[in-house]
């Protein structure tokens, strides 16, 4: 019987671990990821995403997990001529290679629209249409960040996905991305959500540097309210209006209608509360970690990463800066009727950029209740960047 | 159809002109968009005014119903309430319309809903 040789167990041992074959980039890349699951957990940005985004990110750049011991292999869906064997995935994917079918069929992205539109009331919209105006504006920052990812070299498909950021709705930036840059999805959608969460921090600034602080009291008269049909009937015709004008929306647009429906139709109620709360919990939890899963270091430690997140958040503050200077305009229109501040909430990123605007407006004039009038433009923001999606998609 | 979308992206560079006329169509064209279902929305607002001013209309000849019961102030329309009991909705509407300092009885409630912690 051979003696054992406890040196050769030790030293297979470490050759084995990850230890062995780690680079520099992947330590950096584990300090990142532990940095957002600090955001998600301790500062509470947009934790039920940025955390599963985070652990994604920390499990696949793991010193050792390589070939059959990964769970996400970059390979198999970013190589050259854009490529993908389905078969080979299943068959000898990892888990999370698996669960990013979800992300990469458009899957995902769609259920959650199910998921926001069954929470969401466009009631505020619907009482005063003129909102939809402002939520258009507040598309501005897409377009002036496409501009300037140009500029920058970016090509056309990642200036496109780029750009969609400037939507503030994670699920449309994902969408978009995983169509036209799957590459850089995992830095897209971690600024897309970063930017969400400190939507706070971001636009009173902005805010306050284009209106006055008289503009900034106005209080705005109490919204109509709005009748059972008008709510069932305007999903419908919504998707019907849409799709047919801009037949690349019809995915986000048709699931965010559909889910409108279940909630405001009244007769599947069940349906609708599954996809409010379940639904849409499981599919957070499949999209958070798969997404992260693609910031894999070699594609992610790139300085085209860190114009992505600058130009993201430029798109951001031109969003919101384009609602409010939208907001100014109607202000005056109307002989000073509408808050200017509610155009900021037209960024989307429902309900958060609504709160904003609603707290900067209490800060001068306590009276002011703002949050239903900005709740409008804010879900005319979903719409808008939706449409905005449909035609980078149709176009790049 | 996804999955052969998945693989048609194609890379191309565009100049800044290009960049500047695609910039301006979409968001003139999302402006476009949003105007329609703006335009749509008056309509559908006016034709359900129409048609419920018209059902109005019909059941005026109607015998007149007893009139109903005045209702106490603060309790304008119906409010659903999810999980909540009656006295803690009472103290929900008085402590808001306290905040805001309007009378109930100008405040209108829809709903009240519980929220937990994990549903936020």
């Amino acid at each position: 019987m051979n003696a054992v040789n406890i040196v050769d167990i030790l030293k297979n041992l470490g050759e084995s671990s990850g230890f062995a074959g780690v680079h520099w980039q992947q330590i950096v890349m584990i300090i990142v990821a532990c940095v957002l699951l600090f955001l998600g957990i301790a500062k509470k940005f947009e934790p039920l995403l940025l955390v599963g985004i985070a652990f994604g990110m920390l499990i696949t750049n793991l010193p050792g997990l390589t070939g059959a011991d990964a769970l996400f292999h970059s390979d198999m869906w970013f190589s050259a001529g854009g490529k993908i064997d389905y078969g080979e995935v299943l068959l000898h994917g990892g888990l999370l290679d698996v669960l990013y079918i979800g992300v990469k069929t458009g899957l995902y992205p769609c259920l959650i629209f199910i998921g926001v539109g069954a929470m969401t009331d466009f009631g505020p919209m619907l009482a005063n249409p003129k909102s939809l105006i402002l939520g258009a504006a507040a598309q501005l920052g897409i377009y002036m960040a496409l501009i300037l990812a140009i500029v920058f070299g970016f090509s056309g498909n990642i200036a496109a996905s780029v750009a969609i950021i400037g939507g503030a709705d994670g699920p449309t930036a994902i969408f978009v991305t995983k169509t036209l840059a799957p590459e850089k999805l995992g830095a897209i959608a971690i600024a897309a959500y970063s930017y969400m969460a400190l939507i706070p921090l971001i636009q009173p600034p902005i805010m306050r540097a284009l209106t006055t602080q008289k503009e900034r009291m106005i209080k705005m008269d109490q919204l109509r309210t709005v009748s059972k049909a008008e709510k069932i009937i305007f999903p419908i015709a919504v998707t019907i209006i849409t799709c047919i004008l801009l037949p690349s929306v019809a995915p986000l647009l048709g699931c965010l209608m559909f889910g409108n429906l279940l909630k405001e139709c009244g007769v599947t109620e069940r349906l609708s509360d599954t996809a409010q709360n379940a639904l849409m919990n499981i599919v957070t939890l499949f999209l958070g970690i798969s997404v992260g899963a693609t910031a894999v270091y070699s594609s992610f430690l790139t300085i085209e990463t860190l114009l992505i997140v600058v130009l993201g958040l430029v798109a951001f503050c031109f969003s919101t800066a384009g609602g409010v200077l939208m907001g100014k305009l109607m202000c005056w229109i109307t002989k000073g009727k509408i808050n200017p501040l509610i155009g900021a909430a037209g960024v989307s990123a429902v309900p958060m950029a609504a709160r904003v605007a609603h707290n900067e407006g209490k800060k001068y004039n306590p009276d002011n209740y703002l949050l239903m009038h900005a709740m409008g433009p804010n879900v005319a923001g979903v719409i808008g960047s939706a449409v905005a999606a449909g035609f980078l998609l149709a176009i790049f | 159809m996804m999955f052969s979308m998945a693989a048609s992206t194609t890379t191309k560079y565009f100049s800044v002109s290009e960049g500047l006329l695609y910039a301006l169509i979409g968001f003139v064209l999302v402006i476009v968009v949003l105007i329609v279902l703006m335009g749509f929305i008056y309509l559908l607002s006016y034709i359900v005014r129409k048609f419920s001013e018209k059902k109005k209309g019909d059941a005026a000849p109607a015998p007149a119903e007893p009139t109903a019961p005045e209702l106490a102030p603060g309790s304008s329309g119906n409010i659903k309430l999810y999980n909540v009991d009656d006295r803690t909705a009472a103290m929900v509407m008085a402590i808001v319309a306290d905040e805001l300092e309007i009378p109930l009885n100008e405040l209108r409630f829809i709903s009240i809903k519980e929220i937990n912690e994990e549903e936020k």
